[in-house]
C-alpha cells in the first residue's frame, strides 16, 4: 500500500541527510577513511617498497607500486567502515532512529539511507587513493572493459562492507562498543597479501593470508588491474562480498526492529 | 483517544508495568506521574509502537497499536527524552526532514515549518546547527519536529525533566496551547507541580501499577486533610500540649506536634484558642495544606525500598 511507494522517496530523504552530514564534517569524514591508507601507500611505498620489490617471491614484471594499490583500494574500504560504523552508530544511540521508529515512514529508508550514503563516501575515498597512486607511479595494464568489471568490484565489496558496518553500528550500545567491533577489520588486512605476497610468510601466517576474505578480492583486483591471473580467485571474491552483503543486511534490520512492532 | 486495558510488560523476570488500565479524553492532558523506575517510559514505547507489550489492549484514535502500529504513528508524535533532533543539521533543515519524510510537498512544508518556528520562537536560530542550542531551545525543537505532522496525540516523556525554570515555563504554555487546539497530550513526569498545572487528569504509576488515578483535585482530597505543626520551646510544653490535643503526633526530637486539621482558618484558631486557655506556650506555627507530594508520598513506595526491589 502506501508504504511501499514511499520506499525511494523516504530512502532519498535519508540518503540526502547522511550525505549533508558528511558535507558538514568533511575532514572527519574523509580523514578518518583516507589517514591511514595514504599513511601506508607513502610508508610502504617509500620504506618498504625497495626491499619487496627485491624479493625472490615478487615476480620482476611486477613494480610494487602496482601490486600495493588493489591492497590500499581494500584498505580505504575498510577504514570507510568505520565512518559508516560509528554515523549509523551515533544515531542509534542518540535516539533520532528511535524518532524515525514512532513515524509512519518506509522502514527500509533508514538504513538504505546509511548504507548508499556511506558507500558514496567511501567510493569517493578510493578515487583519492587511486589518484594517488597514479601520481606515485601506479600504471595499471587495464583497459576499459577491466575497470569496469573492476569498477563493478569495488563497488560490491564496499556496499558488502558498508551493509556489514551499519548493522555493527546499528546494534552497537555505544561509539567504544562500536570501535572494538572495527577493531577484528582493521587488523585484518595486516593478515593479507595487500602489502606482500604470502609466498614470503611463515606457513600459518600464510594460510590465514591465503584464506582470509580479503585476499582473493585483492587478488582479483590485482588481476583486473595488472593482468595477473585470477583464476577461482574471482569466484570467491564474489562470494564472500555476497556474504558480507547478506550477513551485513540481516544482522542490520535485526538491530533496526529489534523488540519493535513490525 | 487513548483507551490502555490490562497493560502488562515484563523484562526478562523484572515486572515492569503489571496490568494498567485508563483512558485520555480527546483534546486533554493525561499526565502519568510516578518516580524514577515506575515504569513510565515502557508505557510510553509500547503506546508509540516502539515495543510491544506482553498482553492488553491498547487503541490510540481508534487504532490497535498491536494490529495497526503504522495507521497509529501516522497520528501520533513522541518527544522527550528518549526521541532526538539531529544535532548536525540546523533547526529549519531539521523540520524540513520531518516535512520531506510527510511526503508535504513544498510550499506546504514552507509554510507549516515558518509557523511553527515563529510559534516556539525559534526562528532566530533556525539557520544554525541544533548542536548549538541551549537546552530548552532544543526540547523546543524536538516538539516543533513532532508537530509538522500535525499529530492528533502527542507523547511527551519528562518534557522539562533538566530544564531551567523559563524554559518549563515556556514548554508548559506550549503545551497547554497545544491541548487547547485539541491535541491529545499524553504526559509523563516525576514532577508533581508539572503534573498539576497541566494535567486533566493525573494516574500515579508506582512499580509497574496504578495506585491512584483522578483529577488533581480528586488525589488530594484521597488524602485526609491537611494539618498544623505546632513548635514548643522544652518537652514539657510539648507534653501539655499532646495530652490536650487527640490525634496529634509527637515529634520529640524536634519539639513539634503534628496535628491534623481541616482547611478552615476556623479550625486553626479553636485549636489556637484550646492551647492558650490551657496555658501552653506555643513558640511556632505553620499551616500545612495537602498538596500533590502528600498524596505521592502517600502512595508511593520509599526510594529504598523500590532499590532493594530493582
Amino acid at each position: 500500500m502506501k508504504r511501499r511507494s514511499y520506499v525511494l522517496s523516504d530512502t532519498l530523504t535519508m540518503l540526502r541527510r547522511v550525505i549533508l552530514h558528511m558535507l558538514r564534517n568533511p575532514f572527519v569524514t574523509i580523514l578518518s577513511t583516507l589517514a591511514t591508507p595514504i599513511l601506508m601507500l607513502v610508508m610502504m611505498y617509500n620504506l618498504f617498497g625497495a626491499v619487496v620489490q627485491q624479493a625472490d617471491t615478487m615476480s620482476s614484471s611486477t613494480r610494487y607500486i602496482d601490486f600495493l594499490t588493489p591492497g590500499l583500494i581494500l584498505i580505504t574500504s575498510i577504514y570507510g567502515m568505520g565512518t559508516a560504523a560509528l554515523r549509523a552508530n551515533a544515531d542509534a544511540t542518540q535516539g533520532i532512529i528511535t524518532r524515525f521508529r514512532t513515524m509512519s515512514i518506509a522502514r527500509a529508508s533508514v538504513l538504505n539511507g546509511h548504507v548508499i550514503g556511506s558507500s558514496i563516501g567511501t567510493l569517493f575515498s578510493i578515487s583519492v587513493v587511486i589518484g594517488l597512486a597514479f601520481l606515485t607511479g601506479f600504471r595499471p595494464t587495464a583497459d576499459v572493459g577491466d575497470w569496469l568489471t573492476a569498477g563493478g568490484l569495488i563497488v560490491l565489496f564496499v556496499t558488502a562492507l558498508t551493509w556489514l558496518a551499519v548493522a555493527l553500528g546499528v546494534s552497537s550500545s555505544s561509539p567504544e562498543a562500536t570501535n572494538s567491533g572495527l577493531y577484528l577489520l582493521f587488523i585484518l588486512p595486516f593478515l593479507s597479501n595487500a602489502f606482500v605476497p604470502t609466498d614470503s610468510m611463515t606457513p600459518a601466517v600464510a594460510w590465514i593470508a591465503e584464506n582470509q576474505p580479503f585476499s582473493p578480492i585483492i587478488d582479483t583486483l590485482r588481476g583486473l588491474l595488472l593482468g595477473t591471473p585470477i583464476g577461482d580467485r574471482g569466484l570467491m571474491a564474489v562470494a564472500w562480498c555476497v556474504g558480507f552483503a547478506a550477513v551485513g543486511y540481516v544482522w542490520a534490520q535485526a538491530a533496526y526492529n529489534r523488540s519493535s512492532n513490525g | 483517544m487513548i483507551d490502555v486495558k490490562g497493560l502488562r510488560k515484563t523484562f526478562k523476570n523484572h515486572v515492569v508495568l503489571d496490568g494498567i488500565d485508563f483512558q485520555v479524553a480527546p483534546g486533554s492532558i493525561f499526565s502519568l506521574l510516578g518516580p524514577n523506575g515506575a515504569g513510565k517510559t515502557t508505557t510510553i514505547q509500547i503506546l508509540s509502537t516502539l515495543i510491544r507489550a506482553d498482553s492488553g489492549q491498547i487503541r490510540i484514535a481508534n487504532h490497535d497499536v498491536n494490529k495497526n502500529p503504522e495507521a497509529v504513528r501516522a497520528v501520533i508524535c513522541v518527544t522527550g527524552q528518549f526521541s532526538a533532533v539531529d544535532n548536525t543539521l540546523t533547526g529549519q533543515e531539521n523540520m524540513l526532514l520531518m516535512a520531506r519524510l510527510l511526503h508535504l510537498n513544498r510550499r506546504e512544508a514552507r509554510h507549516r515549518i515558518g509557523e511553527l518556528l515563529d510559534r516556539f520562537d525559534l526562528a532566530e536560530v533556525a539557520k544554525k546547527p541544533a548542536a548549538t542550542y541551549s537546552g530548552g531551545m532544543r526540547r523546543k525543537l524536538d516538539l516543533a519536529m513532532g508537530l509538522v505532522g500535525k499529530p492528533r496525540v502527542v507523547f511527551l516523556d519528562e518534557p522539562t525533566t533538566g530544564l531551567d525554570p523559563r524554559s518549563r515555563q515556556t514548554m508548559w504554555e506550549l503545551v497547554r496551547d497545544l491541548a487547547a487546539s485539541g491535541v491529545t497530550i499524553f504526559l509523563t513526569t516525576q514532577y508533581l507541580n508539572e503534573a498539576e498545572r497541566l494535567a486533566d487528569r493525573i494516574a500515579v504509576l508506582d512499580t509497574g501499577k496504578i495506585v491512584a488515578e483522578g483529577t488533581p483535585a480528586e488525589l488530594k482530597r484521597r488524602i485526609p486533610g491537611g494539618h498544623v505543626r505546632l513548635e514548643f520551646a522544652d518537652a514539657a510544653q510539648l507534653d501539655k500540649a499532646a495530652r490536650l490535643l487527640e490525634g496529634a503526633v509527637i515529634d520529640d526530637s524536634a519539639l513539634t506536634l503534628r496535628v491534623p486539621t481541616t482547611d478552615s482558618v476556623g479550625s486553626v484558631r479553636d485549636l489556637l484558642a484550646r492551647l492558650d486557655s490551657a496555658l501552653v506556650a506555643v513558640a511556632g506555627l505553620s499551616v500545612h495544606t495537602p498538596d500533590l507530594d502528600d498524596v505521592f508520598f502517600a502512595l508511593t513506595s520509599e526510594p529504598n525500598k523500590k532499590e532493594a526491589i530493582q
